[in-house]
């Protein structure tokens, strides 16, 4: 049987997994969508379009997500926006890794060699078929190691919700470890913990690279 | 002869200043082959993308079947393309989509057909250029000759009422080279419009209704090939050339 500490510490642990799973799906599925958008704006946008993408992109990836989470959750109350703390947190999230994100799309959308574009523009496709059904089918292919390594980043860096007291993995385990003052055992815990999630991330973002790939294409 | 399908007139483009094309004018009839031949660097290629605005020339005007055809329109620009189909040099599948998905997704997304019918459309033209073997494979597992059938195969699915081949023989090596030649020929007794760059002596020798030699951006021989393929012009010469190139001449 396990002691009352470590009891203890595997429930509230547990409790405090599934707020992060809470938080990371959506901020990964909204990150990446985001990471879309902006990167073709990026990418395939009118000056003044690529621009302010471009400016957001510098700010989010320019600042620490910690600022960035500070901001949302203590920042905006002063202007009348008062978001809850998990609110604020997938915001923060869903900001910080699309800017990320959108760095990849752009890369990728622009390694498309332009015979894809003009073959789609032969055909009569309009330029924004040429794009949607052409170059994003292909780009999102090549993005995917980029974007699978910011989504382990994001498991990660998740864990920066509890600043915003929005109890999650690490937010609960750091309660447990200054009641008892076992740091060190705590800690290690939560490390494996994460280690488990990206593993399991991996694992599946790995299925889902195999399950898109396609005969000679950015395979060797 | 003397039913104009497509005239472009006064084509001109420079690239930075240095012009490519100098005012090229063109009509095609219906079922006629215009064969374009020249040096590299004379405006072949750019004429032909010009000629469905891939590469936008600084002027030119352009009648599609009586039709003046406003290119600066981009809904007229892309309802001009589907009726003017292209053939590359270098095949430009669709790297992502199989041989059969490469002819759908143009129906599909183009000309808004249903999957059903978009699908027997595809396999229809597959296999009429002998592919129905290879319908799901994707476009790195297939033969260079085989890419550019599918290739062909796809810009008739938009049923184009004339084709613009860019040197479709000359990235492909001489034992598939028959294959594509004789989709072209087959296209050819079918009645198909055709204007085509190429260095393929024989298909310049047999299938030519006009030959255009161009040099610097203009045209400056033009003719049916028994008129122009005589001693003494710069057709001739240059088709000398690719025969000693063949082994025809010693």
């Amino acid at each position: 049987m396990l002691s009352p500490f470590y009891q203890e510490l595997v429930s509230s642990l547990n409790r405090g997994l599934l707020m992060s799973l809470y938080l990371i799906i959506p901020s990964a599925v909204g990150g990446i969508l985001l990471g879309i958008i902006v990167g073709c704006f990026r990418a395939f946008g009118n000056t003044f379009v690529r621009k302010m993408c471009d400016t957001y992109a510098a700010i989010f990836r320019g600042t620490p997500l910690v600022v960035q989470l500070f901001i949302l959750y203590f920042g905006l109350p002063n202007i009348g926006i008062c978001l809850s703390s998990y609110t604020a947190a997938v915001l923060g999230f869903v900001l910080c890794s699309g800017a990320y994100q959108s760095e990849y799309i752009r890369g990728a959308l622009l390694s498309i060699k332009q015979n894809q574009y003009s073959a789609a523009q032969a055909l009569g496709f309009s330029r924004f078929q040429s794009i949607v059904w052409i170059i994003i089918p292909q780009a999102l292919r090549k993005a995917l190691p980029g974007c699978s390594n910011e989504i382990i980043y994001l498991i990660k860096y998740s864990s920066l919700a509890y600043v915003v007291t929005c109890m999650e993995l690490t937010g609960e385990g750091k309660a447990i470890a200054t009641e008892y003052f076992r740091f060190t055992e705590v800690f290690a815990v939560i490390g494996l913990y994460y280690l488990l999630l990206v593993s399991l991330a991996i694992l599946v973002l790995k299925k889902v690279e195999k399950a898109t790939l396609i005969p000679g294409f950015g395979q060797f | 002869m003397g039913d104009p399908i497509l005239s472009v007139e006064n084509i001109k483009k420079s690239f930075n200043g240095v012009p490519i094309l100098k005012g090229v004018d063109l009509c095609l009839n219906k079922g006629e082959i215009k064969i374009l031949i020249g040096p590299s660097g004379a405006g072949k290629s750019t004429l032909l993308q010009c000629m469905n605005c891939l590469v936008p020339p600084d002027s030119g005007k352009f009648r599609l079947e009586e039709r003046t055809v406003d290119i600066t329109n981009k809904r007229e620009l892309y309802v001009y393309r589907q009726q003017v189909g292209m053939i590359f040099q270098d095949f430009n599948l669709f790297d992502h989509l199989t041989a059969l998905d490469n002819l759908t997704i143009a129906l599909r997304k183009v000309k808004k057909m249903g999957k059903k019918e978009a699908t027997a459309r595809a396999l229809a033209e597959l296999s009429r250029v002998g592919l129905e073997e290879k319908t799901h494979l994707y476009p790195a597992q297939l033969s260079g000759g085989q890419k550019q059938r599918v290739a062909i195969a796809r810009a008739l699915t938009m049923d184009p009422k004339v084709l613009l081949l860019d040197e479709p023989t000359s990235a492909l090596d001489p034992e598939v080279m028959g294959e594509v030649i004789d989709v072209i020929r087959n296209l050819a007794k079918r009645g198909m419009t055709m204007i085509m760059a190429t260095h393929q002596i024989n298909l310049i020798r047999t299938l030519a209704d006009e030959i255009l030699f161009m040099e610097s951006g203009a045209v400056v021989e033009q003719g049916q090939p028994k008129v122009l393929l005589v001693p003494g012009t710069r057709s001739q010469g240059f088709c000398d050339k690719l025969d000693i190139l063949t082994g025809k001449i010693k």
